[in-house]
């Protein structure tokens, strides 16, 4: 049993990770004011815009490892670029947003096949070289911790547990996190502070569709290896974890794990006999029916931010 | 024209102009493009019988979507409502040996009944916990496709096809022979009668009957409701049930119906599309029928655009979407709309939207969540007086 937890435990972490990073942006969002059920689309952008990179200079300069991290810069650019559209929106207009996040998601889902037929002929976008698993040197020698974190890790692993940190900090511990809880709070309150709330809410959404797109891209280095128009729910499940890990980093990081680790058992149960006693469709289902369970319970004392969705209006009191 | 089929028509307008910008960038004649499509969608009888067959699922999504906005609901379940009719359907047709008539009727009755308690899930939540119904919906989107996936996978697999279900014999779904030779041999089916009588009843419901007026002014205001006498509750419940089952429906249509069994591992695009239908049909059953239409073409002529001009098929999903985005920011349309209007009559027109339930103002219909935000607004607080 152990050998196998041994075994599975870095897919499970790298399945975390790109949950983790979209599920921080879509934090930043809704900590802002504006609900995101668009990152399913932005991540399929960033996953496009990343492969697309990557593909290019690896055509022009052969596979070297620096390509993927400007693929992944590239994919973070556009990914805030598209949740402009959802800004503009929510921000501007006043729009529904759950009709534009799903525009969102429709567009991404169409438009990329569109342009990577166009430009490769077929729908997808095939990676010759991902990026590569690395064992730590000396971290990954310590005994029980060793063999679960610091084996088969990949670099953006640490890139990303570093950005959970910065964006933590920034949000508990700096004049501007507070004024962005604020703006999702009690905008109006903010707005009579001074604060620019849609200049707030503009970061909040970009942020978001930065780190959306990011997550698409090191889902794709990553696990996928290959675009072909679909992030296989991810940006769904990150919202999941968000509203499980009730709009908290710590929160956020705990629920991403437990949604990462039960999907690859689900994932790696027909290979490892050992797991075939977990039946699938439960850890499959498991995250969003827990995600139910948490809204029923939480109902009364929830954490979540109280004007998440309203639009901002100046005049309303 | 009234002002809310204008400001569809503009929607839709500008999303067939974003997508002639995108065959333009990308190389194409976005005027060829255009002309195939609608080619593609008409150019026969076959053709037609296509169009119709595969606007199908989509007439039934956007009622179900126009039914929730009507009482007060985002229904965004739809896929997962879909599926679970759907599945529900297989598996009747699979399994049980009956007399075709009796088969149909039953086959209707257990799809409605599987979206019905696919959405009865959020409508509970909402009316007890007042859990936010898109938030629930999506979840059980999620739920509903894992839960077919595995159910085809495990019990109905096609053979070496992982990624479909068992076809069913034409004889055990919607398909029927006379209808598809009155089309020279397309895929049309029954499923555009269960539409069409589905459409009619429910503008019966919505405008005829005191259950469809008590449900409606729920969705307008919720205390004024509860003060009037009517369950608020009950009505949140039945409402999503009503509007889960036109989505299962939809699923039957789909998967007994354009297609003979359920291809898993896809959300199906027809439940977002819903909300397309829906906006672009004003929220009204007569116009989501006709909006379907319009996307069904563009489904349909799809696949002969790209084989006549290389225009990638993706080109109808990405009008589509567009379409959607341009409904959301309708207030854009109305404003210059405004702008045109004072400058012509040369005084200041307020801006006006005399139906709250289309684009941009769905949310205000129920007065307590002018926020769809996913937290659970409370009952005895206003949110308008933060």
């Amino acid at each position: 049993m152990w050998q196998t937890i041994e075994q599975i435990f870095p897919y499970a972490i790298a399945y975390t990770i790109p949950l983790l990073i979209v599920a921080l942006g879509a934090l930043y969002c809704e900590r802002s004011g504006i609900i995101n059920i668009g990152l399913e689309g932005l991540m399929i952008i960033g996953s496009f815009a990343g492969g697309l990179t990557i593909y290019i200079l690896q055509n022009q300069y052969g596979a070297n490892v620096w390509t993927i991290y400007v693929g992944l810069l590239v994919a973070a650019i556009v990914g805030a670029l598209f949740s402009l559209l959802h800004a503009f929106a929510s921000i501007n207009l006043h729009a529904n947003q759950t009709i534009s996040g799903t525009a969102i998601n429709m567009i991404a889902a169409g438009l990329t096949v569109f342009l990577a037929r166009n430009i490769t002929g077929s729908g997808n976008i095939v990676l010759t070289v991902g990026l590569a698993k690395k064992n730590l040197t000396g971290l990954s020698n310590i005994p029980v911790i060793g063999p679960l974190f610091f084996r088969n890790s990949y670099a953006t692993t640490w890139i990303v547990l570093l950005i959970l940190i910065v964006l933590t900090f920034i949000l508990y511990k700096t004049a501007f996190g507070l004024r962005l809880r604020a703006c999702g709070e009690h905008p109006h309150a903010a707005d009579a502070a001074g604060i620019n709330v849609s200049r707030m809410r503009y970061i909040g959404v970009l942020t978001s569709g930065a780190l959306a797109g990011l997550g698409g891209a090191i889902y794709l280095v990553t696990i996928a290896g290959e675009f072909n128009g679909s992030v296989s729910g991810i940006g769904f499940l990150a919202l999941a974890a968000l509203i499980f890990g009730q709009w908290k980093p710590l929160g956020i990081l705990a629920s991403t794990f437990f949604f990462g680790f039960a999907t690859t058992i689900a994932n790696v149960s027909q290979v490892i006999p050992s797991l075939t006693k977990f039946p699938p469709v439960l850890l499959k289902t498991f995250p969003y029916i827990v995600t139910l369970l948490a809204l029923i319970i939480f109902s009364k004392s929830t954490q979540a931010p109280k004007a998440s969705g309203e639009p901002f209006d100046h005049g309303k009191r | 024209m009234n002002r809310k089929g204008l400001i569809s028509i503009i929607a839709t307008l500008l999303g067939l102009i974003a997508g002639a910008i995108l065959m333009f960038a990308a190389g194409h004649n976005a005027f060829e493009g255009f002309m195939y499509l609608i080619q593609g969608g008409t150019k026969s009888l076959e053709r037609i019988g296509n169009t119709i067959a595969t606007a199908t699922p989509l007439i039934l999504s956007g009622l179900s979507l126009v039914f929730a906005f009507r009482t007060g609901l985002f229904n965004i379940g739809t896929p997962g409502q879909m599926l679970f009719g759907g599945l529900c359907a297989t598996i009747v047709a699979h399994t049980v040996n009956l007399p075709r008539p009796i088969l149909l009727v039953v086959l209707i009755v257990v799809a409605f009944i599987g979206g019905s308690v696919w959405a009865a899930v959020p409508g509970l939540l909402k009316a007890l916990f007042n859990v936010h119904e898109v938030v629930s919906c999506i979840m059980m989107n999620w739920i509903g496709y894992w839960v077919v996936y595995y159910v085809v996978r495990d019990y109905f697999p096609n053979g070496s096809k992982a990624t479909e279900s068992l076809p069913l014999a034409d004889e055990l779904t919607l398909r029927s022979s006379w209808l598809s030779n009155l089309f020279d041999g397309s895929y049309i089916n029954l499923g555009i009668i269960v539409a069409i009588i589905t459409v009619i009843l429910i503008a019966f419901i919505l405008n005829k009957t005191t259950f469809g007026y008590e449900l409606k002014a729920v969705g307008y205001n919720k205390h004024a409701a509860a003060y009037a006498g009517i369950s608020v509750n009950r009505s949140v419940v039945y409402s999503m049930m009503i509007a889960g089952g036109l989505a299962g429906l939809a699923g039957l249509t789909q998967y007994l119906g354009v297609a003979t069994n359920i291809q898993i591992g896809v959300m199906p695009t027809q439940g977002f599309d819903g909300i397309a239908v829906c906006l672009l049909g004003a929220t009204t059953p007569i116009g989501a029928f006709l909006a379907a239409l319009f996307f069904g073409l563009l489904y349909a002529g799809r696949g002969y655009m790209s084989v006549m001009t290389e225009v990638p098929p993706e080109i109808a999903d990405t009008i589509i979407a567009t379409i959607i985005y341009f409904a959301a920011t309708s207030v854009l349309v109305e404003r210059v709309l405004d702008k045109l209007k004072s400058k012509r009559l040369g005084r200041k027109v307020t801006s006006f939207t005399d139906d709250p339930l289309i684009g941009t103002n769905v949310q205000n219909t129920d007065d307590e969540s002018d926020s769809i935000g996913f937290m659970p607004p409370t009952n005895d607080k206003t949110k308008g007086d933060e």
